[in-house]
């Protein structure tokens, strides 16, 4: 059953810090009223298996994103530039592990 | 069994059997909700009681001589010690949300009181159950809040859910000869705390919520083993495939 037009919840982009230490990723959307109620579903829909130790949510009205149709022109350049990557340089002995 | 039962295993089996129903109750929710997040969200608060539920029939399996699963499935209605509360139906989400608010305004203080239980069992496992708890009470009293003072139909749903289970508060706060005898050796709180915590939450969340408790009877009983019409009901469902096929295994 489908909710009716205009009626369901703004949706959630939620994020989340697997272990301290590391960066938040995101996992998955939500719907939720606002952004208290966004966090508890987060919580339950993401967390369950001790997935987390930290939750973000954004509106994902509020991601801009590029078109993926222009993919080609942003992306595709950046293939044959493969002297782009630091991987020409010789380093020196006493820097260690990079 | 009721007759012979010690203070001790009556308490474990009183606090057992309100997680367990409660979490059939809970659990008749799963693919039913009104949303997607709501449906897990509810899964969840079941399995934590149904979870907390083995802890309590555990503590009193020695003197029960039954497993968690024998007490579960193979008891009569009148040997549940549950109470009403508990066991009043689904109807709609808001009756199902109000429910698991009052519970949850009883619930928490009482294992609050029993974290510094003298039995060392108690203690541990209360320790446990409160932070799950405490997480329950943050979600179904902000969704009465919400719901209460929303508008004008969800308003009426909640008020209708509250006016139903209200009464069967007084069995949550009901206590006998048992429950002293365990309060006096420092097992279990005092039901005077437990009593002032749960009108202090209620009071203050139902303001907020624009809600009214009804006056009018009480209802107590089912602490005693006289439960309402709904448990046979419920019992039949949740009990079915264990008596058909006892001792089946996944």
């Amino acid at each position: 059953m489908s909710p009716k037009p205009g009626t369901e919840f703004p949706l959630w982009e939620v994020f989340i810090r697997g272990q301290h230490g590391l960066a938040h990723r995101h996992v998955g959307s939500l719907h939720a009223p606002d952004a208290e109620m966004a966090l508890k579903n987060a919580r339950d829909v993401y967390t369950r298996r001790n997935e987390g130790v930290s939750i973000w949510v954004v509106p994902s009205s509020a991601i801009a994103a590029l078109d993926p149709s222009e993919a080609e022109q942003n992306f595709a350049p950046s293939e044959s530039k493969i002297y782009r990557h630091p991987t020409f340089f010789d380093i020196p002995d006493d820097v260690g592990a990079m | 069994m009721n007759d012979v039962m010690t203070p001790f295993a009556t308490f474990c089996l009183r606090m057992g059997d309100n997680a367990l129903i409660l979490g059939q109750r809970t659990g008749e929710w799963c693919g039913h909700a009104p949303v997607l997040e709501e449906d897990i969200a509810f899964a969840n608060m079941g399995l934590d009681l149904i979870g907390q539920t083995q802890h309590w029939y555990g503590l009193a399996a020695d003197e029960l001589g039954q497993s968690p699963d024998e007490l579960a499935f193979f008891r009569g209605e009148r040997e549940f010690l549950n109470t009403l509360l508990v066991e009043q139906p689904n109807i709609d989400f808001a009756h199902a949300l109000m429910r698991q608010y009052l519970f949850d305004a009883w619930h928490l203080p009482m294992l609050e009181g029993l974290a510094g239980s003298t039995h060392q069992g108690i203690a541990d496992l209360a320790a446990k159950a409160v932070k799950e708890v405490r997480y329950h009470i943050d979600r179904s009293r902000d969704l009465i809040i919400r719901l209460g003072d929303g508008s004008e139909e969800s308003h009426a749903k909640m008020q209708d859910a509250l006016t139903w289970l209200w009464p069967f508060t007084a069995d949550l706060l009901a206590r006998d000869a048992a429950d002293d005898a365990l309060v006096a050796e420092g097992v279990i709180p005092d039901g005077d705390a437990i009593k002032a915590a749960f009108e202090r939450e209620t009071t203050k969340a139902l303001a907020q919520a624009t809600l009214t408790p009804p006056d009018g009877p009480r209802r107590t009983g089912g602490r005693t083993g006289n439960h309402s019409e709904h448990m046979g009901y419920l019992l039949a469902v949740m009990q079915s495939v264990p008596r058909a096929h006892p001792g089946a295994r996944w």
